[in-house]
């Protein structure tokens, strides 16, 4: 289910630290099967709102980012797989 | 046959589940393990106000019904009703963290579907308002069909009142349970967002505090120098706060020793009793206060929340040999003792990476090296000093540390290249909210453990050292001959002699190698009781066993016994609890079998170069 093509979204592992992002769509076929289903339960999905915290200190990697009201981290690899557009 | 209700205590993970599970039940705990999986089983007693008698099972934290990790499938099959070795729960405990309710009842709400009596205890509602969010328990409670008690776990707040809920569920009607729930998460999760919405009274918007110490603990420079520094605290603890009670353990091991042999007449029996069992376990035992310290440390710093920022922190560095940054922890402990530290695997949810971690774990330098390695080292390597404050006896002994990391993060890069080729490799993990945890529920976390390693002291341990000592002293020697040799364990080492006389070991070491199968610092009185029972004029006193090293071992020999011991999984309860952890012998033989290679290998290559270097 791919979102319609709109040149101001961008992956969420290119969106700024303290940017914050409404989802539009998730790759869900980018990841495996157990990847996706943490990523459902963490609750990313269309419409939810998301924010980079923290960066891992070696190759920026992994991200810490607000979605809803919790803090998770995840892998760059899989957040690029997260696309979202941010909010002004 | 059991006839006291069975209540389970579910949630999401940190909703705070185990501090609640707590409060309700206190010390009065069992852990057990499912059977054929490797997901501990927490169970507790609790009585209610008339005096009848629950069960309550703490099960692992999920996120839904669809299970990501095996903890989650355990917690699903339960509920169902389709987990072995458990019956089906009669009522439910669900624990959700207040601040965290567009989350957390997407799982509530899948549970309450089930139609089991359910309690919905709304958790950590101190830590909501702290954050400025204000709830209203009644919409809740509307919203959700069942009773809603507000509670503060980790302060024992609210727990009379759930109590009495639970009192009154237990003695009304039960109307049956549906086997068929929601599992489009997607629905669920919309559904939980309109819940927590309505429940909302006010939202104070607030700087967080965990956002702001996250500023400064996961800052890209300051959180690895205040993680090596939390390190450093929590080394120079395990090693210097246990010396006092080991030595304590020691007297009284040595005591119990004496008495025994006061009271016992001489022979086969008193020589089984204080050479087998008080030696073997004794010397097990005195580890004890080292391993407590260690879970200390680690359930303070799992209780905190720091844990969770750790792995965060690592991740990369461990990413790039193939593991994830959840394996840090429990190589971490494995410095102390590799048996814990390959239990704290649990937490790494890709089977692959858990399994990794297990077979490089006894590659951390564990503290029963120390013993060998402080005696080869004092006797072996002249106490010059090559700087200002460092010394070349310390500097081999950092030598060997690093050898051993180095070696751990190579056979994990190898292995995820070869036989554990593949897997997931992720790191997903939520960063909980801090909070101080309750000093009590540490305390019981320490009391599990230590009776789960004195458990295994008592049985596996004594077994083997008792085998061991059978084999050394039987059949006697005659006169003129030397017990060392004449013992079956003296034929065997006779037998490994000459596998390892290329790399440099002599018949006192094979001898000792059998022994230290139990425990690698056993070594070190084996070889000390070899050469007393061989010449008895000669005192075996610890100072002397030096001197005795100096002359019947080479310097080579010295160092590839060191080298030896770096790889060497010599270790009964490392193997014990690899084969309990991995739920078979095919992966603790595999790691004892490329180990032992390792060993042989750098042995020898420390032999033969030290030779050619004329050593």
């Amino acid at each position: 289910m791919n979102a319609p093509f709109r040149p101001d979204v961008i992956s969420l592992d290119l969106l700024k630290v303290g940017t914050r992002a409404r989802v539009s769509s998730v790759d869900w076929a980018a990841l495996d099967e157990g990847e996706a289903c943490r990523l459902r339960h963490f609750g990313f999905d269309e419409g939810v709102t998301v924010e980079p915290l923290h960066l891992g200190p070696f190759g920026r990697d992994p991200i810490a980012i607000r979605v809803g009201r919790m803090t998770v981290a995840i892998r760059r690899r899989h957040a690029g797989a997260i696309h979202v557009l941010p909010i002004q | 046959m059991n006839l006291h209700p069975l209540v389970a205590v579910a949630g999401s993970p940190n909703a705070g589940k185990s501090a609640l599970f707590n409060a309700l039940t206190g010390a009065r705990q069992k852990v057990g393990n499912y059977p054929g999986v490797t997901v501990e089983r927490h169970s507790g007693k609790l009585t209610l106000a008339d005096g009848r008698p629950v069960e309550l099972v703490d099960l692992p934290g999920a996120y839904s019904l669809d299970p990501a990790s095996p903890d989650e499938a355990v917690t699903r099959d339960v509920l169902l009703g389709k987990q072995k070795g458990e019956r089906q729960p009669d009522a439910l405990v669900i624990v959700v963290d207040a601040s965290n309710l567009d989350n957390h009842l997407r799982f509530c709400l899948q549970l309450i579907e089930l139609g089991l009596p359910t309690i919905v205890a709304l958790n950590m509602v101190d830590l909501a308002k702290r954050d400025g969010l204000e709830l209203d328990r009644k919409t809740l409670e509307r919203e959700l069909g069942v009773p809603v008690i507000e509670t503060v776990a980790v302060r024992r707040r609210g727990i009379t009142d759930l109590q009495t809920a639970l009192d009154n569920m237990l003695s009304a009607p039960f109307c049956g349970m549906h086997e068929h729930v929601t599992s489009d998460l997607i629905h669920l999760q919309r559904r939980a967002r309109e819940i927590a919405t309505a429940a909302v009274v006010s939202e104070t918007p607030v700087r967080r505090w965990t956002h702001r110490l996250d500023s400064v603990l996961l800052h890209p420079v300051l959180g690895p120098v205040i993680l090596a520094a939390i390190m450093f605290v929590m080394f120079q603890a395990v090693f210097a706060w246990s010396e006092a009670p080991k030595s304590w353990i020691e007297d009284a091991v040595a005591s119990l020793s004496n008495l025994v042999s006061g009271v016992l007449p001489p022979g086969v029996l008193r020589s089984m009793i204080v050479d087998g069992a008080i030696a073997g376990v004794g010397a097990v035992v005195t580890f004890l206060p080292q391993i407590l310290i260690l879970f200390f440390f680690i359930l303070l710093l799992e209780g905190t929340g720091y844990m969770v920022r750790a792995a965060f922190l690592m991740d990369r560095l461990m990413h790039g040999v193939g593991l994830s940054g959840r394996a840090f922890i429990p190589l971490l402990s494995s410095f102390a003792c590799a048996v814990p530290g390959i239990m704290a695997t649990r937490t790494i949810d890709d089977p692959k990476d858990r399994l990794t971690t297990i077979l490089v774990a006894p590659l951390m330098t564990c503290s029963a090296r120390l013993p060998i390695y402080t005696l080869i080292i004092a006797a072996f390597i002249p106490n010059a000093r090559l700087a200002w404050g460092v010394g070349l006896q310390g500097v081999v002994m950092f030598g060997l540390y690093i050898t051993g990391i180095t070696g751990a993060l190579l056979a994990a890069y190898v292995l995820r290249r070869g036989v554990l080729k593949g897997g997931g490799g992720g790191f997903m993990m939520e960063l909980p909210k801090y909070q101080w945890p309750l000093l009590k529920d540490v305390a019981i976390g320490m009391l599990t453990r230590s009776q789960i390693f004195l458990k295994r002291a008592g049985t596996i341990i004594l077994g083997t050292t008792i085998v061991l000592w059978a084999l050394a002293s039987f059949p006697h020697a005659g006169p003129g001959q030397k017990q060392s040799e004449v013992s079956i364990a003296g034929h065997i080492a006779s037998g490994i002699e000459t596998v390892v006389k290329p790399i440099g070991f002599n018949h006192d070491i094979a001898l000792a190698l059998l022994p230290a199968m139990a425990a690698r610092e056993v070594a070190v009185s084996a070889i000390a009781t070899v050469y007393s029972i061989d010449s008895p004029d000669e005192k075996a006193s610890a100072t002397k066993l030096q001197d005795k090293l100096q002359h019947r071992w080479s310097l080579a020999t010295a160092l590839a016994f060191l080298a030896w011991f770096v790889f060497a999984p010599q270790c009964i309860s490392t193997i014990a609890v690899t084969r309990r952890e991995t739920n078979g012998w095919k992966w603790p033989l595999f790691m004892v079998g490329y180990l032992f290679v390792l060993a042989y290998a750098f042995a020898g290559l420390t032999y033969w170069t030290a030779v050619a270097l004329g050593l």
